[in-house]
């Protein structure tokens, strides 16, 4: 007992020193989850205006008909290269960087369950988008298919093929370890009475999105490695000449790529579940329901992969199975929109930037939500799909959706995270400009799409000419003020109004009791969590 | 005061929503109805979708924006205390469930009606290529390749300074539509012959996808006769948006006359290939053969783009040996976009395209090669991936 004492005394003695290495070292050997969480934050912001500037070349090329800017080999690239950065540089590092940031905090754990993984999950990032991006200077440019890498056209794909794969290795690993990271955080490092249904919503819409990712990792995993060995092998996977099917690549790759969108907008769900009920000033309604519908629409996205593929041939029971699943995803969806009503209903409200971008994802999600559900009915998704109006419910739902949530929780955190309150003014500036920009580039494209525009061209008939020029207008306006965004950051790191350790009056859970910014370790000590103690 | 706000935003959002209602009839922000009953069906289908959408955005947006003017702390409202009811959870969690469930009933009913193959009265096989179709109709024994019109195909280039406004229906215009009788049940037969084309025409709501050695079915019962026209719509490389589909529909008289022309067309097509050639006469065809097949990669005058596509003018394949030339032309180079024409060009256009490659673009070799012998080469060509792929076709999605 006395030996326990003493050794708790020298330990004491050392905590002064426990602040951040110095220098950039800091960066490469940190084991800290606010460091590794800001790291991935960062990454994805550059990374945003990296598969941003991609967007923009398509925008300026669809700007008028004709081909004017870029070859459409080139153009081929961008689209594909813009959806794999968006998706696996951007929204995904965006959410594990808030995971990681956020999650320790608000269960009271000192840091992840497994701090080393954590550094590695990060490190390997930054390399798989070299290699990612280097195949655009490649003499056989970058993969020009599609980011779903349908065979036989991905096969065609020149030498940057190899380094592709390899590169999707590489994020797929980071991805499972860093899912492996947050379950294994969730399940053993809650602070001693805290219950599962007592977690915060973030928490939980992770756990359930980080199962999602161990599920389906591998299994992309293993479709990118069965082109890989049709390609340098001479195995026939998905070639009919061989024994094979290339539609089998798109079963196996939905089976992945339908809970991949899931991944990409359930941990949105749980910030939103967070910022509505603090400037409500009203605690989330529902909140079993909240749960459960999570966990409804994560077991759903399994089984309704197919309705990517209508239009492949697939036997006709198994269209009516994958409509009518497809179908009752919108339920358990429409329940969390209804909540978050709820939430909003007889509360007391502010509008601050934080939940002015979470009310415009209300909005704007459940616009993509309901085209989702016009997408749902197949002989109608056999007319739609592959136009612009998949290409406008898909931006819907990822970018004032997946996006905003991610912008909504940098505005409601950073004073967390820095100490410093941002700039309203300049943040709500930035909301309003989005958002009138982000609906002139994405509403058109409904219009174009049901008049028959497919996706995926890089020239069009001179009926689209007018809605395209309107939506590149968006495109650029919504590109460029997202500039604003950056400064905004850069200001609230550099200095700004003193936060308090509450920083929202409404706001409830562990993270607003430790103080702002946040110190490099927190919750060393357990809080006791008792009946009384708000966590959620 | 604030409430007259609140009446003028709903106003004006009533003043804009309301015409764009009306719009919907107005063919460039909506579906088209088209001309057989199933996408008369599927209209009807996506606009009750749309309306239950929009009557679900009203009520759900209508009660946020109600509590966002009027729920506000700078009004003076306190928080209310509730936070959960299980009544309410299931309610919302019911009724939707009775809507969809209303909407699934007439959407499998169409659907069951579309995917009905039987009682087809002509077949039509239809074949996506890297980038034109090839149509082959079964039972008349006419077959032939369908692709981006050759002025729009120059129009398309980068920096052609043409000015696409003189184009009534720019890159939806082909140089030998799909011609098919109205009235008659018609079964179109999808498959590719290298990656996955998609076969599209909105006015039929007929899409299904071309897949390389399988064959996926569908088919059309066109009611009114007129030109009707799509395009592919699964990426299949470069030139993905370049391979319209145009389809004439012409009353059954007419239609039996095209037949009859064709198969005149192709008797004599076939004494053609058998007569010995000139060579200003392999050269004139062979410059449209490379305008419509070649172009597109090796560029106008055979240059090609340096990385990506090689130049023709100059080069050791169409400066060289001629069996070198002519086995390039027909099997393709593997692992690169040049794909084997012996299953896209007839015996003519090979002869004749391989024969201006020879002596254009400063190759002047002077020497031709005739047609007849292409067709003698052909039958000694059992490597070619038409062949292998006709071995392994098996039929996909059959009811």
């Amino acid at each position: 007992m006395s030996y326990a004492d003493t050794n708790e005394d020298v330990h004491h003695g050392d905590h002064d020193h426990h602040g951040p290495a110095p220098g950039l070292m800091r960066w490469v050997t940190t084991t800290n989850h606010k460091d590794i969480g800001t790291l991935y934050l960062w990454f994805s912001l550059i990374m945003f205006f990296i598969g941003g500037a991609m967007a923009l070349v398509i925008r300026a090329e669809l700007w008028m008909p004709g081909i004017q800017i870029v070859d459409p080999m080139f153009f081929n690239a961008m689209t594909t290269m813009h959806a794999i950065v968006m998706i696996f540089g951007v929204v995904m590092p965006a959410f594990v960087g808030l995971a990681n940031w956020m999650i320790p905090m608000m269960l009271g754990a000192p840091d992840m369950a497994l701090p080393r993984l954590n550094n590695w999950s990060f490190w390997i990032m930054p390399f798989a988008f070299t290699i990612m991006l280097s195949t655009l200077f490649m003499d056989s440019g970058g993969p020009a298919g599609g980011w779903t890498l349908y065979p036989p056209l991905s096969l065609q794909m020149g030498d940057s093929f190899a380094f592709v794969i390899f590169a999707i290795h590489f994020l797929g690993i980071s991805s499972v370890m860093g899912s492996i990271n947050i379950v294994a955080t969730i399940f053993n490092m809650r602070a001693p009475g805290m219950k599962l249904m007592q977690m915060p919503m973030f928490v939980w819409t992770w756990l359930i999105t980080a199962f999602l990712l161990i599920a389906t990792i591998p299994v992309f995993a293993g479709a990118v490695t069965m082109l890989l060995t049709d390609r340098f092998f001479e195995t026939s996977f998905f070639s009919a000449a061989g024994g094979g099917d290339p539609v089998m690549y798109q079963h196996i790759f939905w089976f992945f790529g339908h809970p991949e969108v899931y991944i990409l907008i359930l941990p949105a769900f749980g910030i939103i579940s967070h910022i509505i009920p603090t400037f409500s000033r009203k605690q989330l309604f529902g909140y079993d329901s909240m749960v459960y519908a999570t966990a409804s629409i994560a077991f759903l996205s399994f089984i309704v992969w197919a309705h990517h593929m209508f239009t492949t041939g697939m036997p006709l029971a198994a269209e009516l199975f994958f409509m009518f699943s497809t179908m009752m995803i919108s339920v358990p969806t429409g329940v969390k929109v209804f909540n978050w009503v709820a939430t909003m209903w007889r509360g007391s409200m502010t509008f601050e930037t934080p939940m002015l971008f979470a009310i415009g994802f209300v909005i704007m999600f459940t616009i993509g939500g309901l085209s989702g559900l016009m997408l749902a009915i197949t002989p109608a998704d056999i007319q739609y799909h592959d136009t612009y109006f998949v290409v406008a419910h898909f931006h819907y739902v990822l970018v004032p959706g997946a996006i905003y949530s991610i912008m909504a929780s940098v505005y409601f955190w950073i004073p967390k995270w820095t100490g410093n309150m941002y700039d309203e003014k300049l943040g709500k500036i930035h909301f309003w400009v989005s958002t009138i920009f982000v609906n002139v580039l994405f509403f058109p494209m409904h219009f174009v799409g049901l008049a028959g525009m497919p996706r995926r061209i890089p020239d069009y008939s001179l009926q689209f000419a007018d809605w395209n020029m309107i939506a590149s207008i968006g495109a650029f306006g919504f590109g460029f003020s997202q500039l604003m965004f950056v400064y905004i950051i850069i200001k609230c790191v550099r200095g700004g109004e003193k936060a308090t350790g509450q920083v929202w009056e409404g706001a409830r859970g562990l993270e607003w009791t430790i103080d702002s910014p946040a110190p490099y370790h927190t919750f060393e000590d357990s809080p006791i969590i008792t009946s009384d103690t708000v966590t959620r | 005061m604030r409430f007259g706000i609140i009446r003028w935003m709903l106003i004006g959002l009533i003043a804009t929503v309301l015409p764009s209602v009306g719009l919907a009839e107005w063919g460039n922000v909506n579906m088209p109805k088209g001309v057989t009953e199933i996408s008369r069906e599927v209209h009807g289908l996506h606009m009750t979708i749309f309306y239950i959408c929009c009557i679900i955005g009203v009520l759900v947006f209508g009660v946020m924006f109600y509590s966002i003017f009027k729920h506000r702390k700078s009004q003076g409202v306190r928080a209310a205390e509730f936070h959960e009811s299980t009544t309410v959870e299931i309610l919302w969690t019911v009724v939707p469930l009775v809507i969809l469930i209303a909407m699934a009933i007439p959407a499998a009913r169409v659907l069951i009606k579309m995917e009905d193959f039987t009682g087809s009265e002509m077949s039509i096989k239809v074949t996506g290529y890297q980038w034109r179709w090839q149509y082959e109709y079964l039972d008349e024994g006419i077959s032939f390749y369908s692709q981006l019109d050759p002025e729009h195909n120059a129009a398309r280039q980068k920096d052609s300074d043409v000015d696409l406004t003189q184009f009534d229906n720019y890159l939806k215009e082909v140089d030998k539509p799909l011609v098919v009788p109205v009235g008659k049940k018609i079964r179109f037969l999808h498959t590719s012959a290298d990656v996955i084309h998609s076969w599209w025409v909105p006015a039929f709501s007929v899409k299904k996808d071309a897949n390389p050695g399988f064959i996926n079915e569908n088919w059309a019962l066109i009611e009114e006769p007129g030109v009707y026209r799509g395009k592919c719509t699964e990426l299949c490389g470069r030139d993905h948006g370049f391979m319209p589909v145009v389809v004439h529909a012409l009353p059954q008289e007419e239609y039996d006359q095209w037949v009859s022309e064709q198969q005149d067309l192709m008797a004599e097509n076939a004494s053609q290939t058998d007569r010995q050639w000139t060579k200003e006469e392999l050269i004139a065809q062979g410059e449209k053969v490379y305008g419509a097949s070649c172009l597109g990669c090796h560029q106008a005058e055979g240059q090609g783009i340096p990385g990506m596509f090689p130049a023709i003018a100059g080069s050791q394949v169409a400066t060289g040996n001629i069996e070198t030339h002519i086995e390039t032309v027909m099997l393709g180079v593997p692992d690169t976009p040049m794909d084997g024409y012996a299953s896209k060009l007839d015996d003519i256009d090979l002869a004749a395209v391989i024969t201006y490659q020879r002596n254009a673009f400063g190759n002047n070799l002077g020497d031709t090669v005739q047609p007849y012998q292409m067709k003698s080469l052909r039958q000694g060509l059992n490597q070619s991936r038409a062949v292998v792929l006709d071995q392994f076709d098996i039929t996909r999605g059959v009811n």
